[in-house]
């Protein structure tokens, strides 16, 4: 905690790190909006967007300069600055989430190494939690200051439906960290990089299902994502809390949720996963074999197809389950995954005591 | 009980649900599986410009004013086309043939304007069959879409079809691959 | 002046204000966003005292939990000034007197204990960081924190007794 002498090469070492997690994560948002209608598109027997560059790739661009375009409203009777600072809370919560998350172990630039973690406090699980937490502010502000009874309803909504599943996630992440034994992210995924099969089987899925599932549920509902996308839903709600937002502030909150979804997408990959880990590779003998530089950078390519993995799920489960009526959704949260989550809370500390006798 | 009219009627059952339906894990694993294989399958997709749908012959699109095989204009402006449409969209003018005009329409009178406004009418074929002159049909085409109303409302410029002895492979054309149903050639003279 | 003073200074002033403001503020919305605010500066002066685990816990269950509580509560009330029950002049003066005393007691408390003693050494101490804080949490005082855990089941059991009604 020495902030007297600041070293330059971690400070500037970190500041490209951050740039470069924040660009990845809005670039890859882009795409996976793009990405999100293509699947909507071939999973309804249709094509999707493919009129704008080949493939339809620049469909992203074009959308983005549409919504740069378009009149910015803000309405008459809103709370002015609130209205605004609604989508930049919402951004910004779904941005530092990446702090914390290991993208890759270590590179070797200019006989230093660069951890290619932006941040890695020993409190990492708890710091995701506690911007998933706050990411709903942005709902309540934005919902709250359109005026707009459809917006107030969608706030509430969404607040509740977090706040709830909430409670769900942290106890499925309760019976991970009692096997873990630690909170750190990046202690995580060196943990899962032992086992058999190049690491496969040391991956936490295989100690945690019943926590993973759980986990998985409350990840699909704390991003909005259907079928729990009630703030959202157009048949009672029209747009939900951005009924009243235009031009780019609307941009910055449909963006804030692919972001949330990648970050998400990585927090899963990351604790049940193995994170950066190559399966049925040991990648100890790797590195001596190719060089510890392009070993890092594969493992980092293996987190990234893991998350593209957990973004089409995402996308998949949206286009095959109906959304979730609103009392399903608390009875869901309350009543089948809070206590599911405690028993597997208790057999994990049974099977972990049984196991040290 | 009512006979079934098909096989594939499903029998209704308001059982309790077991407790593997009550997981909702494997209804939501089938489902998954169901929008998994329809991204393989066949595109209904048309995609327009490049393909065209086919139409049956006996599609009915945007209008053609005729000419018969000399290229002369059909239409007389007897005005029993604007008496049949029920949707009241088209009007005519119409005018005298002069001396040294014969070789340009058919019969002494002729219309001057003919219009008919697209976004009126509802491509009954009612004009086609009400003509005694096999002066208008309809094609196998329909109506490109345009930015103002103005642009639906077809002049005789863009309802009548090319000259066939000026331009016969413009005239081939309009008459399109589906020649059989066409009063020009099956009823002529 | 090092740095960790400057961030100092920037999170006192910060919280000073942003509680001022929650304080002064119309708008009960105003006030509870200010309040976060307050919570915010208060959880970067225990990452200055190298107590992580407090001040994420401080950010999870007052910023994230509570103030939303708050804040779905002023929403679904009607905030509108005219619907509000005037204030007499009596009520002001009760607010004074009550605000004065808690005022003098603290200053009160303040002159009789000896702050210079009190100067926390930022970098030594480790135990706000997880694993000391468990072990100290679970020997020296489990006692206080089971009791505290029954004192929250029983308030959980009495909401829900408050909360069925039939």
């Amino acid at each position: 905690m020495q902030f007297l002498s600041i070293d330059t090469g971690l400070f500037l070492e970190k500041l490209t790190m951050v740039a470069v997690v924040v660009f990845a994560l809005l670039g890859i948002a882009l795409y996976t909006t793009f990405a999100e209608r293509k699947v909507a598109g071939f999973m309804q027997d249709r094509y999707g967007p493919n009129r704008a560059g080949p493939f339809g790739l620049l469909q992203p661009l074009a959308d983005g300069v549409k919504l740069f375009f378009k009149e910015e409203l803000i309405p008459l009777a809103s709370n002015r600055v609130l209205f605004i600072l609604g989508p930049f809370v919402a951004m910004f919560t779904a941005l530092i989430t990446g702090a914390v998350v290991p993208w890759g172990s270590e590179l070797e630039v200019f006989g230093r190494k660069v951890s290619l973690t932006i941040a890695n406090p020993d409190i990492g699980i708890l710091y995701v939690f506690a911007v998933v937490s706050l990411g709903v502010f942005g709902i309540m502000i934005g919902g709250w200051a359109s005026n707009n009874k459809f917006s107030l309803l969608a706030a509430i909504r969404g607040a509740s439906q977090i706040i709830s599943y909430e409670l769900a996630m942290g106890l499925s992440l309760i019976a991970l960290l009692m096997v873990t034994g630690t909170m750190s992210l990046c202690d995580i995924v060196q943990q899962q990089m032992t086992g058999s099969w190049g690491g496969l089987l040391g991956w936490n899925i295989f100690v945690q299902p019943l926590g993973f599932l759980i986990f998985l549920t409350c990840v699909f509902a704390e991003c909005n994502r259907t079928p729990f996308d009630l703030p959202e839903a157009e048949s009672e709600l029209n747009m939900g809390y951005h009924q009243e937002y235009s031009s780019l502030k609307l941009g910055f909150f449909l963006f804030a949720e692919y972001v949330n979804m990648i970050v998400s997408s990585a927090v899963v990959s990351t604790l049940f996963f193995g994170g950066y880990d190559i399966p049925f590779v040991d990648e100890a003998s790797l590195a001596v074999q190719i060089g510890a530089n392009l070993t890092a950078i594969l493992g980092t390519l293996m987190l990234l197809a893991k998350i593209v993995f957990f973004l089409f799920l995402f996308m998949w489960i949206r286009w095959t389950i109906p959304r979730f009526r609103y009392d399903q959704l608390m009875q869901l949260g309350w009543k089948k995954l809070l206590p599911l989550a405690l028993a597997n809370m208790l057999i994990t500390g049974a099977v972990i005591l049984l196991m040290n006798r | 009980m009512v006979q079934p009219l098909t096989n594939r009627a499903k029998q209704v059952d308001a059982k309790p649900l077991s407790f593997l339906e009550r997981l909702y894990i494997p209804s939501i694993l089938r489902g998954m599986a169901i929008t998994f294989r329809h991204m393989f399958q066949k595109k209904a997709t048309v995609q327009y410009p490049e393909e065209k749908r086919p139409f049956s012959p006996v599609f009915r699109g945007l209008h053609v004013l005729n000419r018969d095989e000399e290229g002369r204009e059909r239409c007389t402006a007897c005005g029993l086309c604007a008496v049949a449409c029920p949707a009241e969209a088209i009007t005519m003018e119409a005018a005298e043939r002069q001396k040294g005009e014969e070789h340009l329409y058919r019969e002494e009178k002729y219309a001057a304007k003919y219009e008919i406004n697209m976004l009126r009418c509802i491509f009954c074929g009612l004009c086609e069959e009400a003509c005694p002159k096999d002066a208008i049909y309809l094609s196998e085409t329909f109506a490109p879409a345009n930015f103002t109303r103005k642009g639906f409302i077809y002049g005789k410029p863009d309802l009548l079809i090319p000259d066939p002895v000026g331009e016969p492979e413009a005239y081939a054309q309009a008459q399109g691959p589906n020649e059989g149903r066409q009063p020009s050639s099956a009823r002529t003279s | 002046m090092n740095t960790s003073h400057l961030l100092f200074w920037f999170l006192t002033a910060l919280s000073i204000l942003s509680a001022l403001m929650m304080v002064t503020s119309r708008n009960p919305v105003h006030s509870v966003l200010w309040l976060v605010l307050v919570f915010f500066s208060i959880s970067g002066h225990y990452i200055l005292l190298n107590a992580q685990f407090l001040a994420i816990v401080n950010m999870i269950v007052y910023a994230g939990a509570i103030m939303v509580l708050f804040l779905f509560v002023i929403m679904l009330m009607n905030t509108q000034s005219d619907a509000e029950p005037h204030h007499g002049n009596r009520m002001r003066l009760a607010g004074t007197l009550a605000g004065g005393s808690l005022l003098l007691v603290l200053v009160a408390a303040l002159r009789e204990s000896e702050l210079r003693s009190l100067q926390v050494s930022a970098p030594e101490g480790n135990i706000g960081l997880v694993a000391r804080l468990g072990s100290i949490l679970f020997t020296d005082y489990v006692v206080p924190f089971e009791l505290s855990s029954v004192l929250f089941l029983s308030a959980m059991v009495g909401a829900v007794m408050i909360g069925k009604r039939h």
